[in-house]
């Protein structure tokens, strides 16, 4: 009969309408930016460096192996190797990148470099409130360092594991000196 | 009760009296035209924004609501923004046609509203053939929309203002059509008296609105359907399609002069509500007896809010016509119907001088019998058709 | 050596040619999905000639391909047709593993399946809130449907990170596991979405206005489409039962029951009624696949995510992309990067047969058969 569908339309809208005064399934708008949606834990936006202590710099866990510039699709990051060598938190004597540079605006946010680091170095953040200039776009080593504190934070769950994983790396570091024996004194 | 009632015509002949008896009248009627412009203005904002914002709730979203408490300055942003915009007139068109199109839409319109009552003594001119100026000045109006579509010299403009005249004209038929039996109820081509006609209450309690018989139940349906057609309101609203390639006869039009044309657009659809109220929904009066404290342009003002709302809700929910279906629909389901409506509207009327125990009853069946049956005999042909409820096979 | 075919130049039918309007469609402009001009050649309102033009959005994925790593390929899938991202994924990981010869371990098959169904339902549920915009529904089915749309890209982003542009699958498997709570959040939305769908079917599916703008409207005929290689829902709106799911079986489908609907005509109703019934039976898969997915790794063991140098060799991989066919042809020389790398778009392929569908209707009718194609432009231009 010509007007059955139509009825049944009106009294889906209809119950929509009603619905929306105080069903909350029917009204699912959040009015961002006063009301924002908790972030979820796995969110990514662009990538951070992960640094560890209080000094940015010196703590910064990245050892400019270049793996993440080699694997970015985009080839959005630029790395500039340091001519001295520092020991990690193993000991071992690694270099630190002078120059490590993201573009932003090319950052596709797609998270390889982040699977790819071997040092767990370099994490996707999960800020998007992002506009600025477009020169202020291209992220130097300042802007991008964040303290393992922060890295706890917004991945908790990633950042309780990495931890968990460099202590026993540590650990076994540590095991391994104290067996070595000490080397023979040089003969007078 | 009283007083509330004739506020307004209190008010108009206080300040009427302020003048010298000689200008009196036309003081009165300046008056009159100021108050009409003044209400309907705003009615014409606040509907822009409370459809906006009632398209939103059926939408699981609010609408506007940045400007203003609850967004209601919103038409005020955009009579702004309206106003400030480049009036941009097309190097080749016909620049006072161009110019007078939009006024030739709107003067029209606000004309139609001075013969519809809308209170207890409340209409700003009590022609005796009122309902028939009004069909002449709405008619009046459609001419505008060629001028804007012949001006912009644009060929889409003009294979769009065609489109739009030849739907309005259509659903002309229509509704004029599904009025004629009111007006041989009432007798009287003046809506005051329409309105008088439907005074009183059948069996005690059920008000004698033209709304209450099948023959009104089937016109207020049809009135209210061509009113749709008429004012371009989905699903009828071809000619203001967004996702049409011509963009109609408001393509070249920019800034104020679209401002006017909706509110034309709107004005019209306020005009053709209020004359249904007053055809079929009993004009300004109250439902009940003991509901007679509430004054009577506010049951008008509460009928007519209801009608805008159904409006808005077809708007939401229903998906646009294409233009031949459109025209077919008309032509061969309302026009129809109507003829079918008018018929069984003489036959009531005849039969009220029936005097058995269950008239009535009778009277009931037969209108409403009649209008079914033809009702779903249309309904399946209108579309040569083609519209088919259909299974689908599965493979496993 | 293939002599090229002599290039003629398509006829403009103007203004000096009886009368006939030509009209460009596009690319701005509000119903045409994406940057797209459709030249359209008009006799009074009947459309007589349509000459889709695209390349609008055309951004080198396939030579981006050449050069960069198989796995910095997957990011650019994911742009590919950009609502779907999963499933274009999945066709690429499935070519490269046919490439390299890689298996895939139990629970990542169905996860993949899972995300997989997710992504065909709310495309589908997407294409039918457009339709209904283009015919002049104001947006409302729009609404409602991307109202569901939203609870499933949070899903997907609890799992991956990214609610449209994923990343996830990888050569092997998947690239993380699912955290805590989200087979019963996969559980609660699938539970959800049958009564939606009972509530669009009511908004819609008898609408008298809807019917009668899309029953007879854009036919296309069983034969047109086999031969113009038309795939997805619109080949099995025109009767042909062909779902790549039954056919090649890929991944563990042959584990799901479910059914293929078919339609009879080949309209735009059909096509959109085919789409409102794959998504009931994506909905029985989603039920069976939450019900029945194992423990275990989500990563073959063999797998590399680094250096991948497939052997010298080809593969096809395909899958039935919400879409369509959709498939990666991908050529090894023994490198770090194919040597070529083609994808089959399913809506490029759907959209030869346009004009055919079109010719005989009328303007109103263009844009909702363009509609009911369901293209995205990322796909026809990659």
């Amino acid at each position: 009969m010509l007007g059955r569908g139509i009825i049944r339309g009106l009294i889906e809208t209809g119950r929509n309408f009603c619905g929306s005064y105080h069903d909350p399934a029917r009204l699912t708008t959040v009015q961002y930016p006063e009301e924002k949606l908790p972030p979820q834990e796995n969110a990514r936006t662009i990538p951070f460096l992960v640094y560890d202590g209080a000094d940015p710099l010196a703590g910064l866990r990245c050892t400019a192996c270049t793996i993440c510039e080699q694997e970015c699709p985009a080839h959005c990051i630029l790395i500039v190797k340091d001519t001295v060598k520092k020991p990690d938190y193993l000991g071992k004597m690694q270099f630190h990148p002078k120059v490590f540079d993201i573009d932003i605006a090319v950052c596709m946010g797609c998270g390889i470099c982040a699977e790819v680091c071997p040092f767990d170095s370099i994490k996707m953040d999960r800020v998007f409130e992002l506009a600025r200039d477009r020169r202020a776009m291209v992220f130097h080593k300042t802007d991008l360092a964040k303290s393992n504190e922060y890295f706890r934070e917004i991945h908790p769950g990633e950042a309780a594991a990495v931890d968990v994983a460099r202590a026993e790396e540590q650990r076994k570091a540590q095991a391994k000196k104290a067996a070595i024996p000490a080397p023979a004194p040089a003969a007078p | 009760m009283n007083a509330l009632d004739h506020v307004f015509i209190s008010v108009l002949h206080k300040l009427a009296a302020l003048v010298p008896a000689s200008v009196q009248p036309l003081v009165s009627m300046l008056l009159i035209i100021a108050g009409l412009m003044a209400v309907f203005g705003t009615c014409f904002a606040l509907t822009t924004i409370l459809e906006r914002k009632t398209l939103g709730r059926m939408q699981n979203r609010f609408g506007p609501n940045r400007v203003g408490p609850f967004g209601l300055f919103q038409p005020l942003a955009d009579g702004v923004k309206m106003l400030i915009k480049e009036d941009i007139v097309p190097f080749s068109a016909d620049k006072v046609v161009h110019f007078l199109a939009p006024v030739a839409l709107t003067v029209p319109i606000w004309l139609a509203f001075s013969v519809l009552p809308f209170g207890r003594n409340m209409t700003a001119i009590e022609l005796d053939s009122g309902i028939l100026f009004f069909f002449a000045i709405g008619s009046a109006s459609e001419l505008a929309v060629f001028m804007a579509g012949w001006s912009s010299q644009n060929k889409y403009s003009l294979v769009g203002a065609m489109r739009a005249i030849a739907q309005m004209i259509s659903y002309e038929v229509p509704l004029v059509l599904a009025s004629v039996p009111v007006l041989i109820a009432a007798s009287s081509l003046s809506l005051p008296d329409i309105v008088q006609a439907q005074s009183g209450f059948a069996l005690g309690f059920v008000p004698r609105w033209n709304v209450f018989t099948p023959w009104g139940l089937a016109g207020f349906a049809l009135f209210l359907t061509a009113a749709a057609a008429e004012s371009n309101r989905c699903p009828f609203d071809l000619p203001e399609g967004e996702s049409e390639l011509i963009a109609g006869y408001l393509t070249e039009y920019s800034g104020f002069k679209y401002a006017l044309f909706f509110l034309g657009e709107y004005l019209g659809l306020f005009a053709v509500t209020g004359l249904a109220v007053t055809l079929f929904l009993g004009g300004w009066q109250a439902p009940a007896k003991w509901l007679e404290w509430f004054p009577s342009w506010g049951w008008f003002g509460l009928k007519f809010s209801a009608l805008i709302f159904l409006f808005i809700w077809a708007r939401a929910t229903l998906p646009r016509l294409r233009l031949d279906q459109l025209l077919t629909f008309a032509w061969k389901f309302l026009v129809p119907l109507a003829l079918v409506n008018l018929v069984v509207a003489v036959a009531w009327w005849q039969s009220g001088a029936w005097q058995f125990a269950s008239a009535l009853e009778v009277r009931w069946l037969l209108g409403a019998g009649l209008l079914a049956v033809s009702y779903v005999w249309l309904g399946r042909g209108w579309n040569g058709g083609k519209s088919t409820l259909r299974q689908y096979s599965y493979a496993e | 050596m293939i002599a090229a075919p002599e290039f003629q130049a398509p006829s403009r039918g103007g203004f000096a040619d009886h009368d006939l309007m030509e009209v460009a469609m596009g690319p701005h402009h509000p119903s045409t999905h994406g940057v797209f001009r459709m030249n359209v050649v008009l006799d009074g309102e009947t459309v007589v000639k349509l000459t889709p033009v695209f390349g609008y959005l055309h951004r080198n994925h396939e030579k981006i391909a050449e050069k960069n790593s198989y796995l910095a390929s997957i990011p650019y899938t994911d742009r590919l047709d950009y609502i779907c991202s999963m499933t274009n994924n999945w066709a690429y990981v499935l070519s490269v593993e046919k490439l390299v010869g890689l298996g895939v371990p139990e629970r990542a098959e169905y996860i993949r399946v899972l995300v997989g169904e997710l992504t065909r339902l709310f495309n589908h549920a997407c294409l039918a809130g457009f339709l209904l915009q283009d015919m002049g529904a104001l947006g409302t089915p729009l609404m409602y449907a991307f109202r569901e749309r939203e609870k499933i890209l949070d899903l997907f982003e609890a799992l991956s990170g990214s609610r449209m542009m994923c990343n996830y699958m990888r050569f092997g498997g998947c690239r993380c596991d699912l955290p805590d709570g989200w087979l019963e959040e996969a559980g609660k939305v699938v539970a959800g979405f049958d009564s939606f769908l009972d509530e669009f079917e009511a908004l819609l599916s008898e609408n008298e206005i809807l019917r009668a703008r899309s029953q007879g409207v854009g036919v296309l005929p069983r034969e047109l489409a086999v031969n113009a290689g038309v795939t997805g829902p619109g080949l099995r709106a025109s009767g042909v039962n062909y779902d790549i799911r039954k056919v090649d079986q890929y991944g563990i489908y042959n584990r799901f029951k479910f059914r293929v609907p078919l339609g009879a005509r080949g309209d735009v109703f059909d096509r959109y009624m085919v789409r409102i019934l794959e998504m009931r039976e994506s909905l029985a898969i989603l039920r069976q696949a939450v019900r029945d997915i194992p423990a275990g790794a989500i990563l073959d063991p063999k797998a590399k995510l680094r250096n991948l140098r497939p052997k010298p060799g080809e593969a096809y991989g395909r899958i039935e992309a919400p879409k369509g066919e959709l498939g990666f042809y991908l050529i090894s020389d023994g490198g770090p990067a194919p040597w070529r790398y083609r994808i089959r778009p399913p809506s490029f392929v759907n959209l030869t047969v346009l004009e055919d569908m079109c010719l005989g209707h009328t303007i109103a009718d263009v844009v909702i058969i363009l509609g009911s194609v369901d293209i995205v432009l990322g796909e026809v231009d990659r």
